[in-house]
């Protein structure tokens, strides 16, 4: 077949046919993809709930409420309970102040507001620098870890910035970062009640 | 026969994307921070060159020359975009891995070029014969380069330590490493090549 000559009409008819059949292809695509991808992403973060909350038995997906953290921002709290009672909730928490943008960290919390666990959804920070924020957290060693630690006192910051936790060798700003996640999470669970979901009057933190 | 074994061969060594042609050098450079990285970087781009390559010299007579580039690029937007969503939702644990690299393909220049360069001069079967070759040149290359970097930035190949992490150059692991390792990879594949 004959290369087609780059005239008008013939240029408009074959990116249009390219176009349409591009579009329509994505539409197949993104119809057959869209529920399976939304399954992935619940069982995803079900079992990052799991991980970092005290051994419940409801359904966090279906009881999540937002609540408002200290500086304004709205999160996402996971509520757990066993037999009727609060164990604790999980809190999505995001820091915008990153190495390489945003960090979205889930704290998990028990009744008492102390770390249970926490898991790091999504980062882009240096490999092998501020990537480490996965385990050294909650390494057991010098004044690294977080769990168990309670944000009663007031927030955590690192060592170099007078507080309580190890930052990362060579990754302050990620440190910096990731104690925030932390301490927003608390904020907004501080700000509501656990068990109810009812918003508190003022959130105790700041 | 002969000569499509010739065209396969080709992006390994004597065309190689990365070490030759110089193309693509902004995904070379950004995501081969380790072996593993490398090789799934490398691995997502030989899907999409196959597919892309296969296509556009299936199409090339409907496409007038003057709208070549937005149809090539449209074509490859496409298969990248499907890539995306069909690993998303049938392989979530590769794509937790491998998702934020995806997209960077679409802007790879590799692609692009063995579409304007070879497919749409060449017959269906030896632009995938070109695909595949370049594919593996492509992911080669990439191993190797994020292999170099990791070894000497955190003393690891694919995650096995081989030697104490505090002899590691923490540069080779962060963006000026990526150019010197590449630099130096570069000199020694053309010595190689002129022997």
């Amino acid at each position: 077949m004959a290369k087609l000559k780059s005239t008008l009409p013939n240029m408009l008819l074959s990116l249009m046919l390219i176009s349409s059949c591009a579009a329509g292809i994505l539409a197949a695509v993104n119809k057959q993809t869209a529920a399976p991808i939304a399954a992935a992403k619940a069982v995803a973060l079900e079992n990052a709930i799991k991980a970092v909350v005290p051994e419940f038995d409801n359904s966090p997906l279906t009881d999540k409420y937002s609540a408002v953290t200290s500086d304004g921002d709205s999160l996402i709290i996971y509520p757990a309970t066993k037999g009727g009672e609060a164990v604790g909730a999980a809190v999505e928490s995001f820091s915008m102040n990153g190495f390489s943008g945003e960090i979205r960290v889930i704290v998990g919390f028990d009744t008492e507001g102390n770390i249970f666990n926490y898991s790091v959804l999504q980062h882009a920070e240096t490999p092998g620098l501020g990537s480490k924020m996965q385990e050294w957290f909650r390494t057991e060693k010098d004044n690294r870890s977080v769990i168990g630690r309670s944000l009663s006192g007031g927030n955590l910051s690192v060592t170099k910035d007078g507080g309580q936790i190890d930052a990362i060798t060579a990754s302050t700003i990620t440190s910096r970062a990731f104690l925030q996640t932390i301490n927003r999470a608390y904020s907004a669970y501080r700000a509501t009640d656990a068990t109810t979901g009812a918003i508190k009057e003022g959130g105790k933190n700041e | 026969m002969n000569n499509q074994l010739k065209i396969l061969t080709n992006g390994v060594i004597r065309e190689n994307p990365i070490f030759v042609l110089l193309l693509g050098m902004c995904p070379t450079l950004g995501t081969t921070s380790s072996a593993i990285n490398g090789l799934g970087m490398g691995l997502a781009t030989t899907f999409v060159l196959i597919c892309t390559n296969t296509v556009i010299s299936a199409l090339k007579s409907l496409i007038p020359d003057q709208v070549r580039i937005p149809s090539f690029i449209v074509v490859i937007a496409t298969f990248v975009t499907v890539l995306q969503m069909g690993m998303e939702a049938y392989l979530p644990a590769l794509y937790a891995s491998l998702g934020i690299f995806i997209p960077l393909i679409v802007v790879n220049c590799i692609i692009l070029g063995r579409a304007e360069a070879f497919a749409a001069k060449n017959g269906v079967l030896s632009s995938t014969l070109d695909g595949v070759g370049m594919g593996i040149g492509f992911t080669l290359a990439l191993t190797l380069l994020g292999g170099v970097r990791e070894l000497l930035g955190t003393g690891k190949l694919f995650n096995l330590t081989l030697m104490p992490e505090e002899y590691g150059a923490l540069v080779f692991v962060l963006a000026p490493g990526a150019f010197i390792a590449l630099g130096y990879l570069i000199a020694i594949v053309n010595r190689i090549r002129k022997v």
